[in-house]
């Protein structure tokens, strides 16, 4: 038990730069899916190629791949980025890209008639999509939403191979000089807690939302 | 009073309409009957600004309208066939939002509109509702109160007794004729003759072409 509270503080520390990485990511990565899955309504040609072709890219090759893009490539044409900050990036990137589907199918899922009736009303396309779509939108993509912030939440732990020290490479580092096993456990006791954290809260979220059918 | 002049309207190589010509004098109850595929839904939308109109003219007490923005015109209110409410929204808010946000009248008036409307239509006490928990002849009515509440010279109905029980027909027809008595014009597009001859004016058949 001694040993636990001795590797404690650094793994704790380490699980503040998970979250921070976590929560940077979550608040650039949502609206930029919203973003790109609405831009992606306009069935404007050019633009919808770009999106298709950033997706593909971004749910078709490893996550750990771009990561190390984004740190050890992108240097060679002068972007040149702070380990946390290009893992902000990386993960943005790709997560985005996963909520535009998830955000697109939910976009589609709402009826014509619901357009139509915005429009008869006079509402403004800006007006739809505030007042009318989003909000039935955001209902019906809550449960894959969240699923995908579980996974980030896990995810994150990718960043060690740029040498963040999260979670992850913190209990490392405590189980490759301790030769023990427990750090592991502890960093996994606390990712549950985490995701225990996040199950809550999304069932407090779909709660909320479920005023209406 | 209304009028169409020479209305042509095609989907890919099916005219649909050609050379169509009509007059709906004020305070009246148009009632377009006829099989589906005959294109009088087409019409109402048409008017809605929800279809394009291929040719044609169309006055408004005598002065031209422009074809491609029969939608900003505010000429037609839509009650659609399956209502189409916000489901996300209240009875009331369902009512307000749009004269609140499309035509800057205060949450107030907007709210005493609404509760007016609501009890002419005996909704008052589902003022906080929402859709979901309404039946099929209530969420009609908050759907034609939604659509007279920002005051379109017409009011247009798609198949008002398709989505109800057929018990429900003479609550539709009383609603309808109650509006005529206060001098609302209005256009009711249906297949059911028994409903249209009960409720029309004018009544006009349309036949597929």
């Amino acid at each position: 038990m001694s040993y636990v509270f001795e590797i404690l503080p650094s793994l704790l520390s380490g699980a503040g730069v998970t979250l921070q990485v976590f929560a940077w990511v979550l608040v650039l990565s949502i609206p930029l899916g919203i973003a790109v899955a609405f831009f992606m309504q306009l069935h404007f040609k050019p633009l919808n190629w770009l999106f298709h072709i950033y997706i593909w890219i971004m749910r078709g090759t490893p996550l750990l791949l771009q990561l190390i893009f984004i740190y050890y490539v992108l240097p060679n044409v002068g972007i040149r980025l702070d380990r946390i900050p290009a893992a902000v990036i990386a993960f943005t990137l790709n997560y985005a890209a996963y909520f535009a589907e998830i955000f697109r199918g939910g976009i589609q899922a709402i009826p014509n008639g619901q357009y139509e009736a915005a429009k008869v009303l006079k509402f403004t396309p800006w007006q739809t999509i505030w007042y009318i779509t989003l909000p039935q939108v955001t209902k019906l993509v809550l449960p894959s939403v969240f699923n995908e912030v579980i996974n980030l939440v896990k995810d994150t732990s990718l960043v060690y191979a740029l040498g963040v020290s999260d979670l992850i490479l913190a209990s490392r580092t405590a189980a490759n000089r301790d030769a023990s096993l427990a750090p592991m456990f502890l960093a996994g006791a606390i990712y549950l807690i985490l995701i225990g954290v996040v199950t809550l809260l999304s069932k407090q979220v779909e709660k909320k939302f479920s005023y209406y059918k | 009073m209304l009028e169409l002049k020479n209305i042509s309207k095609r989907f890919g190589d099916k005219q649909i309409l050609s050379n169509f010509n009509l007059t709906i004098p004020d305070k009246q109850i148009l009632v377009i009957v006829g099989p589906s595929g005959g294109g009088k839904t087409t019409l109402l939308r048409m008017l809605a600004g929800l279809e394009s109109i291929d040719s044609g003219e169309i006055l408004y007490n005598g002065q031209a309208l422009a074809l491609d923005e029969l939608g900003k015109r505010n000429l037609l209110g839509f009650v659609f066939q399956d209502f189409q409410l916000f489901p996300h929204l209240s009875v009331i808010d369902n009512l307000t939002l749009s004269p609140i946000k499309t035509m800057g009248v205060s949450r107030q008036a907007a709210e005493q509109k609404a509760s007016q409307l609501l009890e002419r239509l005996g909704l008052a006490s589902h003022a906080g509702a929402f859709p979901f928990s309404l039946s099929g002849g209530q969420k009609q009515r908050v759907a034609l109160a939604r659509a007279m509440m920002i005051d379109p010279e017409i009011i247009g109905y798609d198949e008002p007794t398709s989505a109800l029980d057929p018990e429900l027909r003479l609550e539709v027809e009383k609603l309808i004729l109650q509006n005529r008595d206060l001098g609302i014009t209005q256009i009711v597009v249906t297949h059911d003759m028994q409903f249209a001859e009960n409720i029309a004016d004018i009544l006009l058949k349309v036949e597929p072409r």
